[in-house]
């Protein structure tokens, strides 16, 4: 397979687009999340930045970039100047797999709405969600901070449990497209949407990725009222957003995963492709968000049982009734 | 069913939240929208004046008495005939509690609480208020009151001639 300039130059752009419209998204998306618990609570929300508070995340981004940055006595430098790269790079890494739109011909060729169609894509999405725990363990334990530390050993146990449960729900997804190439899922979908089929699978894998982007009622690893602010409680300036970006692009990233594995991808009537991508992407991310606004947070050994001995056990289930199912017909 | 109850109350929580995001919000954007404060709000204090004009305050030291957070002072002073004032007076606004027991000692109704609740200030020395900046023109809240018509003791008029007075009696009169 020979590779010319103008290939290079399209995937070039696909990525150069990605990382913006990713970037501009997760800054909105902090703002929407405030403005919507705003409501949730009967008030505003930031309105004062700009028409509708929509210049805030701009307001955001100076405050980050000019303030100090400090580094804990003690503190392991390297990885304490890593783990934020960590934690952001892989979510936005995890993108290049998702099939975000139908192919299009452009220039006379047949290019493909993703970075990189892998054909183990569901396989790099696991490993790197697996990488984006280190930025978690990491910073909490080169801060050389008690509330670090405990949020992160916190998270860790947290994100490796619900990992296993995460990894169970989606194989009845690659069972009845059979294939772990992304695109290939999303064309399974074509005429049904493996929601209908996977109900308890699609209900296991969205609450295993409420675990894994570390929001309420699974924010353990942070948990303000108790450690502070958790494995981040150290950071500030730019590296404290750059876990918090890497927050709410995790959301976004898992939110056009769940997507694309449930809710047929790019497929769906009238509109263009991309536009229902956006739709079904941003509509996971109002619901955690709506959550946010509702839950409490769970305690540390609900957490721990409801992993090992609900989910678990019921996504090995799932497995069991779809191959039978499949074995039947 | 405990799971089935569970389930149940998620959804409530969600359904109660999510109604919540197409209500109005309750908040008052204060610069630009200002509430209106009841009659009876109790913030910036004020020195009232008698219908003809006069100051009412006749200086008892019975609201600095009162205050909690002693934040008022004054010094008080007796005219020719015998009427008394505030030769100064000062309510320091930066220790006010704004409790109104101050207004409810008066005697004579001459301090008062308004319902202005703007007087926030960058230097505190501001704050301080003197009796020109606390006395204003009106009667306040009891427009007709007059303290010296009513028991005026040979100050503005003659003994027995005040509203609520009786004629003095010679006390030898009542001897048995």
């Amino acid at each position: 397979m020979g590779y010319d300039s103008i290939d290079i130059a399209l995937s070039f752009g696909k990525i150069v687009l990605i990382f913006l419209v990713i970037l501009v998204i997760a800054a909105y998306l902090v703002l929407a999340e405030r403005k919507l618990l705003g409501r949730i609570q009967e008030r505003f929300g930031p309105n004062r930045a700009g028409p509708f508070g929509l210049l805030q995340p701009l307001a955001d981004g100076i405050k980050l970039i000019t303030k100090e940055d400090v580094k804990p006595a003690g503190a392991d430098k390297w990885l304490f100047y890593l783990a934020p790269a960590m934690a952001a790079i892989p979510a936005i890494m995890i993108f290049a797999v998702i099939p975000f739109g139908a192919p299009v011909t452009l220039f006379g060729r047949q290019v493909e709405m993703q970075v990189v169609d892998l054909n183990v894509g569901l396989l790099v999405f696991i490993a790197f969600s697996s990488i984006a725990v280190y930025g978690t363990a990491l910073g909490g334990w080169a801060s050389n901070s008690k509330y670090a530390l405990l949020g992160s050993i916190r998270g860790l146990a947290q994100l490796i449990s619900y990992e296993i449960t995460m990894g169970l729900s989606l194989v009845p997804v690659v069972m009845l497209a059979r294939s772990f190439q992304l695109s290939e899922i999303v064309q399974a979908q074509e005429s049904c949407w493996f929601i209908v089929y996977q109900p308890l699978a699609f209900i296991i894998f969205l609450i295993s990725i409420l675990a894994e982007c570390k929001r309420i009622p699974f924010d353990l690893p942070e948990a303000e009222g108790e450690l502070v602010a958790g494995f981040h409680t150290e950071y500030s300036g730019l590296r404290f957003g750059l876990f918090f970006v890497g927050e709410y692009i995790n959301i976004i990233v898992l939110g056009g995963l769940a997507a694309t594995f449930f809710l047929g991808g790019w497929h769906g009537p009238f509109l263009p492709p991309v536009v229902w991508f956006l739709i079904k992407m941003l509509a996971f991310a109002f619901l955690f968000i709506w959550l946010r606004g509702t839950l409490p947070r769970l305690r540390y050994d609900q957490l721990m049982h409801f992993g090992w001995k609900v989910l678990t056990p019921l996504a090995l289930l799932n497995i069991l009734a779809t191959g039978w199912f499949i074995a039947l017909t | 069913m405990p799971l089935i109850n569970d389930i149940k109350a998620i959804l409530l929580g969600m359904w109660t939240t999510g109604k919540k995001i197409f209500r109005r919000p309750v908040t008052i954007q204060y610069p630009e929208e200002k509430r209106i404060p009841f009659p009876r709000f109790r913030a910036r204090i004020v020195l009232t004046r008698d219908p003809d004009g006069g100051e009412r305050c006749v200086a008892c030291y019975l609201c600095s008495a009162a205050c909690p957070v002693d934040c008022i002072s004054m010094q008080s002073a007796e005219q020719e005939d015998g009427r008394r004032y505030a030769a100064w007076f000062r309510i320091n606004f930066s220790r006010c509690i704004f409790c109104g027991l101050c207004a409810e000692a008066c005697p004579t109704m001459a301090i008062q609480m308004t319902p202005d609740y703007e007087i926030c200030n960058r230097d505190i020395m501001n704050l301080v208020y003197e009796k020109e900046d606390l006395l204003i023109d009106g009667c306040g809240k009891s427009p007709d009151y007059n303290f010296y018509r009513h028991a005026g003791i040979g100050v503005t008029q003659h003994r027995g001639e005040g509203m609520e007075e009786k004629a003095p009696v010679d006390v030898r009169s009542l001897l048995p």
